[in-house]
């Protein structure tokens, strides 16, 4: 057999050593939860590893089984995290979802499920805001509440029930279209930052960016949030279609990169992963990456960027409004594991005198929200939700904050669910509501 | 002989059609464990439900004549996991309920799924001790550990795990279902079967739940970190704090290169410019841990220690025995392939060994670093390499052999602590007594007269040849590469 083995790929973020510097030492396997939920190695970060690297070099077809086990990882990359070698599991991920997308193997339902949500809904954002409105009409003026009283749609589809109960309740007015797109600090400014408002905390959680912009502003930043974001390509690169996140990357890089700004803020962990790695994403195209560059450096979680510039210090007076309760925090995984960032939201946390902080049992693990997982692996995803609220139920705490906006929608409907009178928050709503005493 | 359909069925009417695997990509997923440069694929895989289960799987072998390979969690480091020719796989690790912790006795009896990390924190939770910490204890299964004997860090006070397992059930190569020790503490009837089946690696029987032994944790520890300028001053300190009854958990011992690449990776502030680092540890009552950390601090500054530490709280301490802990994640970001040994010499013999490694390093043009468990002379020659450079890879084999045989020369062994397996298969027989390995393989032969208990580790069955005989040319091509004739 003389025919070419290899596969051509077309993922920019892979190179030959991510792949050959796996020394299947194993010690990924316990922090992975499609591993816990089925102790098979298939399902395990070193067992997809060598079945992507097996594809790559032509020894694997894009089976079905090979297409359920790479959708079945919730790209969580708590494997990265515990990897002794380096291994950018993520980039691996992301590769072999490449191929699948390529091969066009993945099954319709999910074909159309990603199409409708990541190509349709996510690529322009007015799109999204008719998405919402529809949503919001949904919600607000009665078909929700008829629905959910009548068991209408759990006689029809338990899982039908859970997807829609998992939906954002859409905020009432939209970040992007209130707002000026420069604001001055009543101080003296510090800081320019330019203010990421990101897809779903735009219109689904619109009081949020509220509260960041205050708390910015608040801390001496002027805040210059660009007219006509779009996604950042995240939820793009992340379900194999790496073609479609350059293009929103590069819209994206060419948007902010007009305001030279000291950095660029988000509250959105799977964005500020992504714009991290823009960098990455154009290793063909020295001009674009260069630019890319720019950005990448410049972004910051919001609690990050808090830290690096003195918050905590500059802080003099607090609100007592949360005085004695006891507060927990819930990491991301976007957060901890993307961008390494667990340490910057716990010291902001801890810094409120007054209040009790718990460490929650296993806060590294993944909710099961994981961008659309939660739709298209519901089954699996619920699963995850059990063992967090698991979790949540063994410290009992009164409040549990988290730093991404796809954490707040599963975790609210896990609470929910469990019947748990837990108030979930924003880190950054927390901060702002002790920080303006 | 290859596993015909009719056998296949039977094994899955056995387990059930929801415990046996056999798509190309499980195949491929048990293919390997944690030992570089080998693989080889299963025919199915199989999670029985039962002992009884396994039991029936086994006569079944023995009548049908296929081989079984039980496996952990896969992070052995010579090969015992992986799957010989016509092989079945044997899955362990969801047997994994701790079945009852004895407060009274002293006792905990696991399933062999356990995972060692998972025992730890249970019994430390309420003031208990299970000492044998592999650096892999965070997905290693006990069953793993005790199939290979594993060590760890804690080997030089407390010993390994041979030390802590008071009794087992085992279902024997023939299908018996055999239960050994028990919870008194003392047992003389008869030959000390139990200790004899620790450390078969998978060869002699399938732990089907396993009895260990706990201690009261101790009171308080102490952490200290030394460096030195010259490899014979830290051996010095090492042999002066053992001569002077000090019994350190930890002694541990990181070289220059290893030292290099930690910093490189982590950025700890270590001194680069110094030839070796020791870790060391003690525990135990608060009185004897002040007396000793005193002690050693005398010895490290005698044997001019050119920067000595002691932790003064838990964190400090963390911090101290980070460059240990991520040695080996240091020496796996170098290159691609990294593979880690574990020759180990009389305690008295750690300089010399390390002296020859380095030149055998150097004569081969091969990038070795060095840490280990220098309290017990277990060291971890580490060779960084990348298996696709073929000719580096052979020089690296080359390099091997000769340090096996320098410890062997110094009144030591070829493992410590990763047992033997595939990968050090042809050592072993080079290396050590003849007689030995032949009353081993009697040993095997009586107990498991078919080979169908993980056949081909340790050491090779007579006839020397596995799988069906070459027939064609470039069937028989394939042991020519491999240096057949040579
Ligand atoms: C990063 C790293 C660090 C390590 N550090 C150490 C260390 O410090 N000390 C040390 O000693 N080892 C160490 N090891 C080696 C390895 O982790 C140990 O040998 C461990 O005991 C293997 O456990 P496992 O569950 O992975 O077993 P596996 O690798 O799956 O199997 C090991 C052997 O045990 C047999 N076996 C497994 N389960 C059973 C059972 N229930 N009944 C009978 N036989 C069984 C298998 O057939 C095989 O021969 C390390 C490995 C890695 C990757
Ligand atoms: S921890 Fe890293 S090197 Fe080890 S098996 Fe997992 S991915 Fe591979
Ligand atoms: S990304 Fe998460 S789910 Fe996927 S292999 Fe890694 S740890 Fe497992």
């Amino acid at each position: 057999m003389l025919e070419e083995k290899k596969i051509v790929h077309n993922n920019h973020l892979l190179t030959d050593e991510i792949l050959n510097n796996c020394i299947h030492c194993g010690l990924c396997l316990p922090t992975c939860p499609t591993y816990a939920l089925t102790s098979l190695e298939q399902s395990s970060p070193r067992g997809r590893i060598r079945l992507i690297r097996a594809a790559l070099d032509g020894d694997q077809p894009i089976s079905k089984e090979f297409i359920y086990e790479m959708n079945f990882c919730l790209d969580c990359q708590a494997c990265e995290t515990a990897c002794p070698a380096g291994i950018k599991y993520g980039s691996l991920v992301e590769t072999a979802r490449d191929l699948i997308h390529q091969s066009k193997k993945n099954s319709l339902t999910e074909r159309i499920l990603k199409k409708f949500f990541l190509t349709w809904t996510f690529a322009r954002h007015e799109r999204l805001k008719f998405m919402a409105r529809l949503l919001r009409w949904y919600q607000t003026a009665g078909p929700q509440a008829v629905l959910e009283k009548s068991g209408l749609l759990k006689l029809i589809s338990k899982k039908l029930n859970t997807i829609q109960l998992l939906a954002p309740r859409i905020s009432k007015v939209f970040t992007s279209e209130v707002l000026d797109e420069i604001i001055l600090p009543q101080s003296e400014v510090t800081h320019t930052v330019v203010f990421l408002t990101g897809c779903i905390m735009d219109v689904a959680f619109a009081e949020i960016n509220e509260d960041t912009i205050r708390l910015l502003l608040h801390h001496g930043c002027k805040v210059v949030i660009p007219k006509g974001q779009r996604c950042c390509g995240s939820l793009q690169a992340h379900n194999g279609d790496s073609e479609g996140a350059r293009e929103h990357a590069r819209y994206t890089i060419e948007l902010f990169a007009q305001f030279n700004p000291d950095y660029i803020v988000m509250n959105s962990a799977g964005c500020g992963a992504f714009l991290k790695q823009y960098g990455e994403l154009f290793d063909d195209d020295p001009v674009m990456r260069s630019k890319a560059q720019f950005i990448s450096q410049r972004t910051v979680d919001v609690t990050e960027f808090l830290i690096r510039t003195g918050f905590i210090q500059s802080q003099k007076k607090y609100s007592t409004r949360y005085a004695g309760k006891r507060i927990t925090y819930h990491d991301a995984c976007h957060l901890i594991h993307s961008q390494k960032i667990s340490e910057q939201p716990r010291e902001l946390i801890r810094s409120v005198p007054g209040i009790e902080y718990v460490e929650l049992p296993e806060a590294s693990w993944c909710c099961g929200s994981a961008g659309i997982y939660n739709i298209t692996h519901i089954d699996q995803s619920m699963h995850f939700l059990k063992r967090k609220i698991e979790n949540i139920r063994k410290i009992n705490p009164d409040i549990i904050l988290m730093g991404n906006p796809g954490c707040m929608l599963q975790m609210q409907f896990g609470l929910r669910n469990a019947g748990l009178q837990i108030e979930l928050l924003h880190t950054v709503t927390f901060l702002r509501r002790i920080c303006e005493a | 002989m290859m596993i015909t359909a009719k056998t296949i069925n039977k094994i899955r009417s056995i387990v059930g059609s929801e415990n046996f695997f056999d798509s190309p990509e499980q195949k491929l997923a048990y293919s390997y464990d944690a030992t570089p440069l080998l693989s080889q694929f299963p025919s199915a895989i199989i999670r029985p439900r039962t002992t009884q289960e396994l039991s029936e799987v086994m006569i079944l072998a023995n009548h049908e004549h296929f081989a079984l390979v039980p496996r952990g969690s896969g992070t052995g480091l010579s090969g015992g996991s992986i799957p010989t020719e016509n092989s079945i796989v044997v899955l362990t690790n969801h047997w994994n309920r701790i079945i009852e912790l004895d407060e009274k006795n002293l006792t905990v009896r696991v399933e062999p799924g356990v995972l060692t990390a998972q025992l730890q924190s249970t019994v430390e939770s309420i003031g208990l001790f299970y000492p044998p910490d592999p650096g892999s204890a965070a997905i290693s299964t006990l069953g793993g550990n005790v199939a290979e004997n594993a060590g760890g860090l804690r080997g030089l006070k407390y010993g390994v795990t041979k030390n802590y397992v008071q009794g087992m059930e085992v279902v024997l190569p023939d299908g018996s279902i055999v239960s050994l020790g028990g919870k008194s503490v003392k047992d003389v009837a008869g030959y000390n079967l139990k200790d004899f089946l620790i450390g078969s690696e998978g060869t002699l029987g399938i732990f089907t739940n396993i009895l260990l032994k706990l201690i009261p944790k101790p009171e308080t520890s102490s952490t200290m970190l030394a460096f030195f300028d010259r490899i014979s001053d830290a051996g010095e300190t090492v042999a002066e704090i053992i001569s002077s009854h000090i019994s350190p958990s930890t002694l541990e011992f990181l070289d220059r290169t290893t030292i290099n690449c930690v910093e490189q990776y982590a950025h700890l502030n270590l001194p680069v410019n110094t030839e070796a680092l020791l870790l060391i540890e003690v525990d135990g009552h608060h009185v004897v841990v002040k007396e000793d950390t005193e002690k050693i601090s005398v010895l490290c500054r005698k044997h001019r220690a050119n920067n000595f530490s002691i932790a003064r709280s838990e964190q400090e301490a963390v911090k101290l025995r980070s460059a240990r802990k991520i040695a080996f994640s240091a020496l796996a970001r170098v290159k691609p392939t990294t593979i880690l040994e574990d020759a180990t010499v009389p305690r008295s013999e750690v300089v010399p060994m390390l002296e020859r490694i380095q030149s055998i390093a150097q004569k081969n043009g091969l990038l070795f670093g060095n840490f280990g468990h220098a309290g017990d002379g277990n060291l971890h020659p580490t060779c960084l390499t990348d298996a696709r450079n073929t000719q580096e890879i052979r020089s690296a084999e080359q390099a091997f052999g000769e340090i096996f045989s320098e410890a062997v020369k110094l009144g030591g062994t070829i493992s410590g602590e990763h047992g033997i397996g595939l990968a050090k298969r042809q050592f072993l027989e080079k290396l050590a007594p003849l007689p030995a390995i032949e009353m081993m393989r009697r040993i095997k032969e009586s107990i498991d007269p078919h080979s169908v208990l993980n056949p081909g580790k340790i050491f090779s069955l007579s006839p020397r040849c596995e799988g069906p005989m070459p027939k064609n040319a470039s069937q028989i091509k394939k042991y020519i590469d491999a240096g057949a004739f040579t």
